[in-house]
């Protein structure tokens, strides 16, 4: 008896509800969440040809995981998160090509709070309604954006974008340009690790323990008095600010910007990474970015039309088959099958 | 003299070019409406008719009415086909799963074209008796222009009457407005549906054979024309022809004048506006349903 002590303080009984134990444990760390650092790392020695590819893997991660926190987690259905993206690609791209700020740290800093202004600013009026008509919000706005790149090529290179980004040394000491990949490599690792720490902790607070209320149901939420609208704007503005560092991260690794950050592709590219991975659970963003790249990256250059074939007919399946993403999927057989782990609580998204 | 010319051919062209959206986007906004399907692929469809209605008349020689019967009907079959065994399993499925889909449809379309037909860009070949111009009195137009526009405007007023006189467009108005008190009364939902959506690509299919002129015809044009089709549809209201109808050529005529006089950047009016319009009045110009 004396071993199953209730952590909540209250030490009079076990807590036999499986339930509360659930909640409880749910936000524990657990040992399998550190075989993706470990990867990132064994990759850093493994593969050192490849790690302009592992930056755009890391880039992508980093998306996802903004459009994870406003799509799989607030459930705003957006089609327009290249927005943000395309907005810190830009603000760290022009603020190095007229040679205003070239410090990569501080640069990312920026490029968030360009895209969460944007995203704050837009999130005001867009988020007030939903469906079809957010979708199209969404979208209009990142179309806005691009056209206003391309217009204004005075400043922004317009189709042609910013070329030969000039980034100033990491720390000061490191050399930060695409012959160094192994800096730029290690580099956008840490911000990855730094923004996943700030989102898992986000996302098992009480704000996203309310997030997912709103998600579920928006009704309820309203009903005990959540200030629902305002808890969304907020999730909204700090998902387009990660949004903004990775695609900071994106014209620091690449050292150049163009307006192929800020279009639907580049949106669609992003949903479907995270959907195929499983939104709404923490490592959806990096399981869908691996596959989708390492896909993409042996496939799309040799037989780019069965690229796009197979890369239609996987998603026509998910949507039919598998609504949890890959994730999710692996989730149902360990539960069909893992026999014993049926109590563990699942936090993605209910099957509708 | 001459400025009225200038506009009268802006006009006349922006309001071809907006027909061409009109007969294309029309089916969708019926669709989303009665269904609340977020029907991304509309455009794959309107795609699938034009390279009907073009090869139709380029390799088998069809004349211009047969390919135009064959494209919507093609089309069609096709989308009771899809509609049947995959968008069915859906319906009831959130916007996201929907979205997700139709971009793998749209994916699959455009590959599939790729392979068969080939990348490359197809002509439409028009008949001798449209290619030509009609002297309006005050300005001499293309045929093919008048055609569509007038085309167009029975095709709406068709539509709209049907809509409004018949038995079935009742039931689609009623399926609209309250899915569960409709199949209450006994309408079968289910059916209405089949019908609607091949109908509503049927006429996606024409719109891309008879607007191959306008919008070319490639395999990326599912997705280059997406944001246009969808812009009609929210500013014209799901469920509304009318609203569908006048969005459409608004935003033919101002694309048409836009991109003749801004041509660089200047559709960042058409999303500004957009913007502006679907922020005033969410469910669009006369939309029907509350979201």
């Amino acid at each position: 008896m004396s071993v199953a002590v209730s952590r909540a303080g209250d030490a009079a009984a076990p807590i036999a509800n499986p339930a509360a134990r659930a909640l409880m444990r749910r936000h524990r760390l657990r040992w399998w969440e550190a075989l993706p650092w470990l990867a990132g790392i064994a990759f850093y020695f493994a593969f050192p040809d490849y790690l302009s590819f592992g930056c755009d893997l890391i880039v992508t991660i980093l998306f996802a995981l903004s459009l994870d926190l406003a799509l799989g987690y607030a459930g705003i259905i957006t089609l327009g998160h290249a927005a943000f993206f395309g907005t810190g690609a830009y603000a760290v791209g022009m603020l190095a090509s007229y040679n205003v700020w070239t410090e990569p740290i501080t640069a990312l800093l920026l490029a968030a709070l360009a895209a969460a202004v944007i995203g704050f600013l837009s999130g005001l009026v867009l988020l007030r309604t939903a469906g079809l008509t957010l979708l199209m919000l969404t979208l209009c706005t990142m179309a806005l954006l691009e056209q206003a790149a391309n217009m204004g090529h005075a400043y922004t290179g317009g189709f042609d974008g910013l070329p030969s980004l000039p980034i100033a040394p990491v720390f000061g000491v490191f050399e930060f340009n695409p012959l160094y990949a192994d800096t730029q490599y290690l580099f956008a690792l840490g911000v990855l690790f730094a923004c996943f720490v700030f989102v898992r902790t986000l996302v098992y607070s009480p704000f996203g323990q309310s997030l997912t209320g709103i998600r579920e149901n928006i009704l309820r939420m309203h009903a005990i008095g959540s200030p629902v609208r305002r808890r969304v704007l907020v999730c909204y503005t700090i998902s387009a600010a990660l949004a903004g560092i990775a695609g900071g991260l994106w014209a620091q690794t690449n050292a150049y910007v163009n307006l192929s950050a800020l279009g639907l592709d580049r949106a669609a590219t992003v949903l479907i990474v995270l959907i195929l991975g499983g939104y709404g659970r923490l490592y959806g963003a990096f399981i869908g970015a691996v596959i989708y790249l390492a896909l993409e990256h042996f496939l799309a250059q040799i037989y780019p039309t069965a690229w796009q074939l197979g890369l239609g007919l996987l998603l026509v399946l998910i949507a039919l088959f598998a609504r949890g993403g890959i994730l999710g999927l692996g989730e149902a057989l360990w539960r069909r099958y893992g026999g014993k782990l049926s109590q563990r609580r699942r936090d993605g998204p209910t099957a509708p | 003299m001459n400025a009225v010319a200038d506009i009268a051919g802006i006009v006349l062209g922006g309001l071809a070019a907006g027909t061409v959206l009109f007969i294309v986007s029309v089916g969708l906004s019926v669709t989303m409406g009665l269904m609340g399907f977020v029907n991304l692929a509309h455009g794959a469809f309107a795609m699938f008719g034009g390279y009907l209605i073009v090869l139709a008349m380029n390799r088998a020689q069809y004349g211009f009415a047969a390919a135009l019967a064959l494209g919507f009907f093609g089309t069609a079959a096709l989308s009771v086909v899809l509609e049947r065994f995959l968008y069915r399993r859906l319906y009831r499925a959130g916007e996201l799963d929907q979205v997700l889909f139709t971009i793998g449809l749209i994916f699959i379309f455009i590959a599939g074209i790729t392979i068969v037909i080939g990348p490359e860009h197809q002509t439409l070949q028009l008949p001798a008796a449209l290619s030509g111009q009609l002297n309006l009195g005050f300005i001499a137009y293309r045929t093919y222009s008048i055609f569509l526009i007038v085309i167009g405007f029975l095709i709406a007023l068709g539509i709209w009457l049907t809509f409004e006189r018949t038995r079935i467009g009742g039931q689609i108005r009623a399926t609209v407005d309250n899915r569960r008190m409709a199949e209450s009364l006994g309408i079968d939902v289910d059916r209405l549906f089949t019908i609607t959506f091949a109908f509503g690509s049927g006429m996606a299919g024409l719109g891309g054979g008879l607007g191959a002129e306008f919008l070319g015809l490639d395999p990326q044009y599912p997705l280059e024309y997406l944001v246009y089709f969808l812009i009609v549809v929210s500013v014209g209201g799901l469920g509304s022809v009318i609203g569908v109808y006048y969005a459409a050529l608004i935003l033919g005529v101002l694309n048409f004048a836009l991109t003749l006089y801004l041509p660089k950047g200047g559709t960042i009016f058409i999303y500004a506006l957009t913007i502006l319009m679907l922020l005033a009045r969410p469910r669009g110009l006369s939309g029907r349903k509350e979201q």
